[in-house]
């Protein structure tokens, strides 16, 4: 298994990138993305451009919900309580005083929220603290159980915030949610945000404590054996998991400019559990291209919902046709293609390379 | 709070907690032989009501299309088994458990395709819609027969656990699943009979909480579902016993505590997870588990 040699043994075996050229490729890439992201800016329409948006929304989300499902494989299913507590957080911070009394009409929303207003960014700051901050209350009961169990407590505290978020009306202002968000999320923000996220977990994944993650999803006795204390790497991987997607909650609504409790419902984290597992769990690369390929997805197969006029017989739109396509997709890459597009592999320029020059010479290990 | 309305949701408490317990025994047999929470039995209850329906719809008879509907809901689960999980034996927990979310979603939005959306009222048998007075309380039949029904289904799959020879290897394959291979059982066919069991209960289950509450959607299982399993877990997974007990401790808590404190109402939904989560804290083995090693 070619798992076993780190990046650094593959590049001396392979010996045709120095750490330079790959820096170097990173950033040409980087401006190569920021190019594009431009363009789109400038010349894309704003259905291309709402599109991006979700996408890097999304990149986000995945990106970080795969660092807790796929890199220390534990089955969490309540991504969706830390996007809903992010999305509150940012969107109660940069409504004006003005605009929240407006929103509240039955309950006032407690004082020193109805005062305060903040800039976009650090609302999205907020965001990601208030998320973590959850995460690190609930992480003791989560991780005293492992398997089925932890999958069904995290499950539980998703539903808990949506119910709360329904409940809490003189904070949440209950199922009416907040409206009228000035629409501050744009490319920049969003694509800006999906790049530090896939940065920063990267690093992560590659640190000793990324190793230690890796080490308890293989075999967690063993882990333990080798004096790894599970707790540290697993709550650390929860808290900076919470902290990306809470920012993620926040740029979502600061698109879509409401925010309700309908958002956060448990299909929020289906969809990103599809992400991951047709992407590949465990590969943040795979994240990133399940991620776009759904955003990008989600709007093609609107087809399917829509009414079709063969010019004879006009066939009616079906509602919930495209979860049916989803839910399908996810069972049949579970049972026959249990690795999804990338299994564990990560994307690297040697790769690349080889792949490139597979054509001429092949260049195959010593 | 008076006397009368404090019985009144006594007895609403033990029906709604009967129904919990039928749904719960599926969650539990299936734990306790695969190790798999089976997140799509709680839409079998849904798939029930709705073949039931369209049971009473074409035979007009509830004698005739109750249990054909349970009949019906038994072989859904069985196929649930050989599509969803049976190509996944030999892979790691988490992809069966991803497998069985997936497998909730698709017969979710699947009846959402064929049905639609809007709710359907159920045609509530006047058997069960009768109401009678006791002593100033004003009680739905059905009320009082959910829990005798419960009991009696119980008793039956007791018999067949503890005193048939399919029992006997269920509970060898729950204690010991390569070893009950060695004996020379037939695994899947035992799984399939497990299945079979679990979802025939639940289905009575589903029609029942349809005549309860005859509002039928496409997603009016998940709740029921979700509480079954908090039931399982408190009464301690795997024991079917158990699961009983704690459906019934479940509905009476939940219905009770509303009572008592009305201002909770809204938080009713929330409330079974904290339970849970108390249980899985303080007692992890629920009521009747024995505690054992993995």
């Amino acid at each position: 298994m070619s798992d076993f040699r780190g990046p650094a043994g593959a590049a001396q075996i392979q010996g045709n990138l120095t750490d330079r050229q790959k820096t170097m490729l990173n950033a040409a890439a980087l401006l190569c993305v920021l190019g594009i992201l431009a363009l789109f800016n400038q010349y894309g329409s704003e259905y291309h451009v709402r599109i991006l948006n979700n996408m890097a929304i999304f990149v986000t989300l995945a990106v970080s919900y795969n660092l807790v499902n796929g890199v220390c494989g534990i089955l969490h299913l309540g991504p969706n309580a830390f996007v809903a507590i992010g999305a509150y957080t940012s969107a109660l911070l940069t409504m004006s005083p003005a605009e929240k009394q407006l929103n509240f009409i039955i309950n006032q929303l407690i004082w020193p929220l109805s005062v305060v207003q903040a800039p976009f960014a650090l609302s999205l700051v907020a965001a990601g603290v208030m998320a973590a901050l959850f995460a690190f209350m609930i992480s003791f009961p989560v991780f005293r159980v492992r398997g089925d169990y932890l999958a069904i407590v995290t499950f539980g505290f998703g539903e808990v915030v949506r119910v709360l978020c329904n409940a809490a009306q003189s904070l949440t202002n209950g199922p009416l949610g907040l409206k009228n968000l000035e629409p501050y999320t744009n490319l920049w923000w969003s694509w800006g945000i999906a790049i530090l996220t896939i940065v920063s977990i990267t690093k992560l994944i590659n640190s000793s404590y990324g190793r230690a993650m890796k080490a308890i999803r293989e075999d967690e006795t063993a882990a333990r054996a080798m004096g790894i204390d599970p707790f540290r790497p697993l709550l650390l991987a929860f808290l900076i998991s919470a902290f990306f997607s809470g920012i993620a909650g926040g740029l979502l609504v600061h698109l879509i400019t409401t925010v309700s409790p309908t958002l956060f419902i448990f299909t929020l984290t289906f969809n990103l559990l599809i992400i991951i597992v047709v992407g590949g769990l465990g590969s943040t690369t795979g994240a990133v291209v399940g991620a776009m390929l759904f955003a990008w997805g989600g709007e093609a197969l609107r087809i399917v919902e829509n009414p079709v006029d063969l010019g004879i017989i006009v066939i009616p739109g079906i509602p919930g046709m495209r979860m049916v396509v989803f839910s399908l997709i996810l069972m049949l890459v579970i049972i026959f293609a249990g690795h999804g597009i990338f299994g564990r592999r990560e994307f690297n320029w040697e790769q690349l390379a080889r792949f490139l020059s597979r054509g001429g010479k092949r260049v195959g290990s010593p | 709070m008076t006397t009368t309305i404090f019985l009144q949701q006594l007895v609403n408490g033990i029906s709604v907690g009967s129904l919990y317990a039928l749904v719960a025994i599926g969650y539990t047999m299936v734990y306790g032989i695969l190790r798999l929470i089976n997140f799509a039995h709680g839409d079998l209850l849904m798939v029930a009501a709705y073949a039931a329906i369209f049971g009473i719809g074409i035979f007009s008879n509830p004698w005739i299309a109750f249990p054909l509907a349970i009949l019906i809901t038994g072989c859904i689960g069985v196929l649930l088994d050989r599509a969803a999980y049976r190509p996944l034996r030999n892979a790691p927990r988490i992809s069966l458990l991803i497998s069985a979310i997936g497998a909730s979603f698709l017969l979710e939005n699947l009846f959402l395709v064929i049905f639609g959306g809007v709710p359907r009222p159920f045609p509530r048998p006047d058997f069960f819609a009768r109401v009678i007075e006791i002593g100033g309380l004003r009680i739905q039949v059905l009320t009082i027969y959910a829990p005798l029904i419960t009991i009696l289904l119980v008793l039956g799959l007791l018999y067949i656990v503890y005193w048939t020879k399919a029992g006997k290897a269920m509970r060898a394959a729950s204690r010991d699943f390569e070893t009950t291979r060695l004996m020379g059982i037939n695994l899947d066919r035992i799984i399939a009979l497990t299945f079979l069991l679990g979802s025939c209960l639940a289905a009575a289950g589903g029609i029942m909480w349809a005549m309860k509450y005859p509002q039928v959607n496409p997603f009016m299982g998940i709740f029921p579902g979700i509480k079954a399993f908090i039931a399982a877990v408190l009464g301690g997974i795997g024991n079917i016993t158990g699961a009983v007990i704690g459906g019934f401790l479940l509905g009476l808590g939940e219905i009770m505590i509303v009572a008592l404190m009305p201002e909770l109402a809204q938080y009713r939904d929330a409330l079974a997870f904290v339970i849970l989560i108390l249980v899985l804290l303080f007692r992890p083995t629920g009521i009747m588990g024995e505690t054992t090693v993995e």
